[in-house]
């Protein structure tokens, strides 16, 4: 079984019995956090808090093995390419320069440069393992109850329920469909030339389009003869109650936001933390 | 109905009297979860969250599913699926329940149960029940009051199963009598209302007794068809995914070239991934395939594909092409046949599959039996000598089941190898002589089909049924049951081409 991106699997912890509301409030409050500030003390705060509730959720590294690839690929392609396109840029954000030492006469390494880029690391850094958290210990449906409950229509929530319900079943889909065509002469391994392997891949796309669309017909059928969308409104039967633990949970990362945009107006009096001066 | 005229109340209203189980339980799932499929109405109906669960768990508990409620589609079996759906519409307290063909996605012994469940609740909840279906012997297992048979848009009768069983209505439409029906006629009897006909079990055996008798004495010795080579065998595969569980496991087997051989099994048997393991989609841990003599250890998907093509369950997962033509060209094409080589063989594949009218047409016109031969068209141009179907009828009406089991005869008899994978025990007796059947990844049986359905040992483990052939003869007193079923798929044969 090799379907387990967006796999949502139930488990009996803290962060699993929370409501899908509390999760999404909490994931935009500690976003906002960190992307408003470039302080990096808070901000790594929150990058090992990330992965302390990580740790707690048990969520299985196979789970998210891939998306951690490409999150690291991606973060060193950020890392470096800033660097290459305004190596200067930290410079002129805090003002001073202290060279560490030099490449070339464009690319000075400079401790100011080098704060900045780490920031913006850890930034993206701790943010993406929250958006993975609440991806895979949020029940889909019960994600949509929580949506419409924050004013969502509930025919938008649902539908994304849905798709994120029906993610692995493409995923298995496509599997199966691969298999088929290559024994009909379908070629993707890595012996074909790109342009034609994409060509292939083509091909596999549109029969999964087309039982993607018989699924999507069926199962909007069984739908509106169950009467979805007779109501302006309807009721969730996988609403979770909120409890103790949920406001304290939004309360903490409330206090959390509102903490480091104090830092930033009273303390910096910027968005920048300058230890420089 | 209830006196309103069907044309004024709208969808939804009509959902609170009439609760409809749809016949693919498997893509009508909405929920995430047992308890949430089943609640979806509710949810609709903007009923309180509270008492939601407390019905929810009433009509789970109605259909055995009460401690199940959170588990997952994938977790469940087509029966139970079927059942949620069921649970599903009974939450409306509806006053009319109708099955769209309830039998169609079942192995037989699940479909037994399914009409228990549909008789009880009938019986119990005091309920009106119509059940469409062209599984006529399977439904009369319980009681049913009256059978509508409907031809053409028009009624063609309505009367009761024993007055049914007892025309020729059935057979002049060309639908299938219960077997022991058919059996009875052959004999010779003259079955009428009052022998009750309408189930084996009520049947007047004195009155039929003499003549079934008789009529199985009478038959002549048969001629044994000439002996034929290995085309495809195996010797001891097996084949794991995971260290913890064997999906396959010595598994041997020889099929003769021209046969035509059924793999059934229930479901997570081992019979798609048999199929697989065939094809070479996966690779065999141990032991060896063999084709026609020569081991197949080392040959690659694409070439194994020249000899076996394999055809999907649902033409929509193979149909990459919008135009017939290019459909069928496409396996060609991608090998690099040249183009005017292609012109010739595509018109072949197309004239076999009865397709030659619409080579010009694109797909999407095609009713879903004619996307069906598209995808066997498209393999049959790659010239195989074997042809695997995952379950070439699951989920089609009567008229497009005969349809493609007739074309695949056809085909079978031009000399294509043919295996498919199916759980009906109809297309196994009457369309395949050769029968493997597949449990918890062993093979528990290898035989004729008639061996297989007159074995109440295999029979039970692979979910199958005994035909009620054999139980006709059982009670008419017929020593040699078995011969006598086998007597009947023969003489039957003979009646056809006659």
């Amino acid at each position: 079984m090799k379907n387990k991106l967006f796999d949502y699997v139930e488990r009996d912890n803290f962060i699993f019995r929370l409501s899908g509301l509390t999760k999404i409030i909490c994931f935009f409050c500690l976003t906002f956090a960190v992307m408003l500030s470039y302080d990096i003390r808070p901000i790594l705060c929150v990058f090992v808090f990330s992965f302390v509730v990580l740790h707690i959720s048990e969520i299985k590294l196979s789970q998210i093995r891939l998306m951690l690839y490409y999150t690291m690929v991606f973060l060193l392609l950020n890392f470096i390419l800033t660097f290459l396109f305004s190596p200067q840029y930290g410079v002129q954000i805090y003002g001073t320069k202290h060279v560490l030492f030099q490449i070339t006469e464009r690319y000075v390494v400079t401790q100011e440069q080098l704060l900045y880029q780490i920031t913006k690391l850890v930034k993206y850094a701790s943010v993406i393992p929250l958006g993975m958290l609440f991806l895979l210990t949020t029940n889909p449906s019960e994600f949509a109850a929580s949506l419409s409950s924050i004013g969502v229509s509930y025919k938008a929530s649902y539908a994304l329920a849905l798709t994120l319900r029906y993610f692995p079943d493409m995923i298995r889909d496509y599997n199966d469909i691969a298999l088929a065509q290559q024994s009909r002469g379908l070629d993707l391994s890595k012996k074909e030339k790109l342009g034609v392997r994409l060509k292939n891949i083509m091909n596999i796309c549109v029969p999964l389009i087309f039982s993607t669309m018989d699924r999507i017909e069926v199962i909007s059928n069984a739908m509106d003869l169950r009467g979805f969308g007779k109501h302006k409104k309807r009721t969730w039967y996988a609403k979770k109650p909120l409890r103790k633990a949920d406001y304290l949970s939004m309360l903490f990362c409330a206090a959390v936001f509102a903490l480091t945009i104090c830092i930033s107006v009273f303390i910096n009096h910027s968005r920048f933390w300058n230890p420089f001066i | 109905m209830r006196g309103r005229r069907r044309r004024t109340a709208n969808i939804f209203e009509l959902s609170k009297k009439v609760g409809t189980v749809l016949q693919d339980s498997d893509g009508q799932f909405i929920g995430l979860t047992v308890g949430e499929d089943i609640a979806f109405t509710l949810e609709n109906d903007c009923e309180e969250q509270g008492r939601m669960k407390e019905v929810v768990q009433n009509v789970a508990d109605i259909v055995d599913m009460g401690t199940l409620l959170n588990s997952s589609p994938f977790e469940l079996s087509g029966g139970q699926k079927q059942r949620v759906a069921f649970a599903g519409v009974m939450v409306n307290d509806v006053e009319i329940l109708l099955f769209d063909e309830p039998l169609a996605n079942l192995d037989p012994a699940t479909g037994k149960t399914a009409i228990d469940l549909i008789d009880r609740i009938q019986k119990q909840y005091q309920k009106t029940v119509v059940i469409i279906e062209h599984r006529l012997e399977d439904v009369l297992y319980r009681d049913v009051d009256r059978i509508i048979v409907v031809s053409d848009g028009r009624i063609a009768a309505d009367m009761t199963p024993d007055e049914l069983i007892s025309s020729d209505i059935l057979i002049n439409l060309g639908i299938r009598e219960p077997l022991y029906a058919t059996a009875l006629k052959y004999a010779g009897v003259r079955v009428t209302p009052d022998m009750h006909p309408g189930h084996l079990a009520t049947l007047d055996m004195e009155r039929v007794r003499e003549p079934l008798q008789k009529w199985f004495q009478s038959r002549k010795p048969r001629g044994t068809a000439p002996e034929q080579e290995d085309i495809l065998s195996a010797e001891h595969l097996s084949f794991q995914y995971t260290k913890k569980r064997k999906i396959l496991q010595d598994i041997n087997f020889h099929i003769k070239a021209g046969e035509m051989v059924s793999i059934v099994g229930t479901n997570g048997a081992g019979k798609s991934t048999l199929a697989k393991v065939i094809c070479g989609f996966v690779h065999e841990d141990e032991g060896a395939l063999y084709f026609e003599g020569e081991s197949m250890a080392d040959w690659t998907i694409k070439e194994r594909s020249q000899k076996i093509g394999y055809v999907m369950q649902n033409p929509n997962q193979m149909i990459c092409k919008p135009m017939i033509y290019d459909e069928v060209a496409l396996g060609l094409r991608l090998r690099g046949t040249p183009e005017e080589e292609i012109g010739p063989k595509v018109e072949k594949a197309l004239k076999i599959c009865g397709l030659a009218p619409f080579r010009k047409w694109p797909v999407s016109a095609l009713s879903f039996g004619q996307k069906k031969r598209v995808t066997i068209a498209s393999i049959l141009v790659l010239d195989p000598k074997v042809l695997i179907l995952d379950e070439p009828t699951a989920g089609q009406d009567y008229r497009h089941y005969t349809e493609i089991m007739e074309f695949l005869k056809g085909l079978n008899a031009q000399g294509v190898t043919i295996l498919m994978i199916t759980h009906d025990m109809h297309l196994m007796l009457e369309y395949t002589p050769h029968a493997i059947v597949i449990s918890d990844g062993k093979k528990i049986g290898d035989s004729t089909a008639v061996d297989i359905l007159t074995d109440e040992e295999i029979a039970g483990r692979a979910n199958l049924k005994i035909t009620s052939l054999y139980e006709l003869a059982k009670m008419a007193g017929i020593d040699d049951a078995r011969g006598f079923v086998q007597y009947f798929i023969d003489y039957e044969r003979e009646v056809h081409r006659g």
